[in-house]
């Protein structure tokens, strides 16, 4: 009845007044009490939203096209990368400060040539299998690396140990429930340590499509999408893994790249097919990297000095907001 | 009346402190010497009873008389025990005097398995302790995620392949791959064919003896450039048609896994039609005229 009231008086004011338009009262798709009737007329619904989206981008097509040259340029999708927050401390190339920083820090020798890094890899304790494969796998990938078991030693009586012995690096994986799930990066004389929580790891042989096993030539290595200060400081620590001139003839590449605040290593061996085009192929195995902290000086955990925290409430509140 | 406590609890009816396996029973009860329970180890069947107890690593002496027995509150009488470990053995006899020599021999023991697993403790707690961190399950939810999509953004494949082909127009790897610098070659398609051969050629063969070229019938020069193909006669060029075949053949094999990029691609120089009778084999290299 009260729809009828309604029409009723539509139907009067319509010659009455040919500029107020009532619209018969419509119910919406969720006041159906019967939910297959509901999902039903919900279903068209959207079918009808998506027919009009559609006519209304062909529109928009043809009227680019017709324009043609006076088009107005497309719009950029909005990406998080788009959208991420401004960091201050993004390095700027041209930046002296930055430039005198690099100059002084502790990898300055190894950029310097006068180091070659030696890279000591061991495990927690009481490693399992998967574990005490990913090191060895890690070790011929990483050139002049040597794998020790840990044995229960204390890190703070190994660590004077591999000083003495001029090693320049310190890893160590740490493996919870027989798989890795942490790694601590030290430089050694004295230098900053990194801790990492270590994920989706894949050994060499649940990777498909991989190729051989790394030779023992000197690969390149990528960084990618190091921006800010702490990013480029990672960046120079995972940099001075590698031994600085890499061999061209062994064509193999190891990457880390950055995406988000987390770090994705991959290992390939790449072929120019072309000059514009470049085939690679995943040897090595892969894992994912999310930094923890970093701290000043060599492992230490009761007395060191962090430079760099990850402190979940204060930093995780924007989904926009990333710190490497 | 002891007895028929022991009698009621202890052999036929219910105790709640007593715990039975196959061939044993343990007695549960916290003021327990032994811990079995046995008619001169239940505290609640003797009225005459001592124990030693430790809190927070200090030891403590219980006893209990049949004086206190309706003093349930009062019942227990606690005496601290120095932590000198001789001292604490004649604390207990000169506190247990004139009882049982059972209850006082059960005490010394009991105080010597206690000091011992104390110090085992402090011992252990100067060693490295594994410290346990607890894992929220809606962080790891969201990290996981999180980085299914960072993946998902970073296309690694691409930019890995970017990275390589700025470094190779940079000139990082200098004359190692020889591409024509596509500006003044873009209608040298064959060239470029070319140069894919030639730098596969280059790969191949680790010095790079592109000074002798010999032409000779008779002769194999596995090594040689295809560089002026086009002008080469046909003898010689059918030869190095010959181990154009070979050179496809190892970098076949020295490249499994890869997206077949020699077989079909190598077609785009001129085909030039030649008859030879010979198998490719590498091993039967003969002369044609």
């Amino acid at each position: 009845a009260g729809g009828g009231a309604g029409q009723g008086a539509g139907q009067d004011a319509g010659p009455a007044a040919p500029e107020r338009v009532l619209f018969p009262p419509t119910f919406s798709v969720s006041e159906i009490k019967n939910k297959q009737r509901r999902h039903f007329m919900f279903l068209r619904w959207k079918q009808q939203q998506r027919k009009e989206k559609l006519a209304l981008r062909k529109k928009r097509r043809k009227e680019r096209e017709a324009l043609g040259d006076k088009a107005p340029p497309k719009a950029i999708p909005k990406t998080i990368e788009n959208q991420r927050i401004y960091d201050e401390t993004t390095v700027d190339p041209n930046d002296e400060e930055v430039a005198f920083d690099i100059a002084t820090d502790e990898f300055a020798p190894y950029f310097n040539r006068q180091t070659v890094p030696k890279i000591l890899i061991t495990t927690s304790d009481r490693p399992r299998g998967r574990t005490v494969r990913f090191c060895e796998q890690l070790s011929t990938v990483i050139p002049n690396s040597h794998v020790y078991y840990r044995r229960g030693l204390a890190l703070k009586r190994i660590i004077p140990q591999c000083i003495a012995r001029d090693f320049t690096d310190l890893i160590v994986i740490n493996e919870d429930r027989k798989i890795p799930n942490g790694l601590v990066l030290s430089h050694l004389p004295d230098g900053p340590t990194a801790h990492f929580r270590m994920s989706s790891v894949r050994l060499r042989k649940e990777i498909k499509r991989k190729g051989k096993e790394p030779t023992e030539h000197v690969p390149e290595v990528i960084l990618n999408n190091f921006t800010t200060r702490l990013g480029h400081s990672i960046g120079r620590m995972f940099a001075s893994l590698f031994p600085h001139d890499p061999q061209f003839i062994g064509r193999q590449v190891a990457t880390f790249h950055n995406q988000r605040d987390y770090i994705f290593f991959r290992f390939h061996r790449y072929i120019f097919k072309s000059e514009k085009k470049v085939g690679i192929q995943e040897l090595g195995p892969r894992f994912t990297l999310k930094l923890r902290s970093l701290q000043k000086g060599t492992f230490d955990s009761k007395f060191g000095e962090y430079e760099w925290i990850h402190k979940r409430r204060e930093m995780d509140t924007s989904r926009r907001k990333f710190h490497l | 009346s002891l007895q028929i406590v022991w009698d009621t609890l202890g052999n036929k009816q219910f105790c709640s402190y007593k715990i039975r396996t196959k061939t044993q029973s343990f007695c549960r009860n916290e003021y327990n010497l032994t811990g079995l329970c046995n008619r001169s180890s239940c505290p609640l069947a003797n009225s005459q009873y001592a124990t030693v107890r430790e809190e927070k690593g200090r030891c403590y002496l219980y006893m209990k008389t049949i004086e206190r027995a309706p003093f349930p509150r009062r019942l227990w009488e606690r005496v601290l025990l120095s932590k000198n470990y001789e001292k604490a053995l004649e604390e207990i006899d000169e506190n247990l005097i004139y009882w049982p020599r059972f209850i006082r021999h059960k005490c010394k023991q009991r105080f010597t398995k206690i000091t011992q697993y104390l110090i085992r403790i402090r011992k252990l707690t100067l060693k490295r302790q594994r410290k346990i961190v607890p894992l929220s399950r809606k962080i790891e939810r969201r990290e996981k995620r999180r980085e299914e999509k960072a993946l998902i953004a970073a296309q690694l494949d691409n930019a890995i392949e970017k990275e390589l082909l700025e470094r190779l127009k940079q000139d990082t790897y200098g004359d190692i791959y020889n591409f024509p610098i596509h500006a003044f070659d873009k209608a040298l398609q064959q060239q470029d064919a070319e140069s894919e051969s030639e730098s596969d050629m280059e790969k191949e063969d680790d010095d790079e003896d592109k000074d002798e070229r010999e032409f000779v019938e008779a002769d194999d020069s596995d090594l040689s450039d295809f560089e002026d193909m086009d002008k080469l006669e046909t003898s010689s060029e059918e030869e190095q048609e010959d181990e154009e075949e070979i050179e496809k053949k190892a970098s076949h094999s020295k490249s499994k896994g890869k997206t077949p990029l020699k077989g079909p691609t190598r077609r785009k120089r001129p085909h030039i039609e030649i008859e030879y009778e010979e198998e490719r084999e590498p091993t039967t290299k003969t002369k044609v005229s």
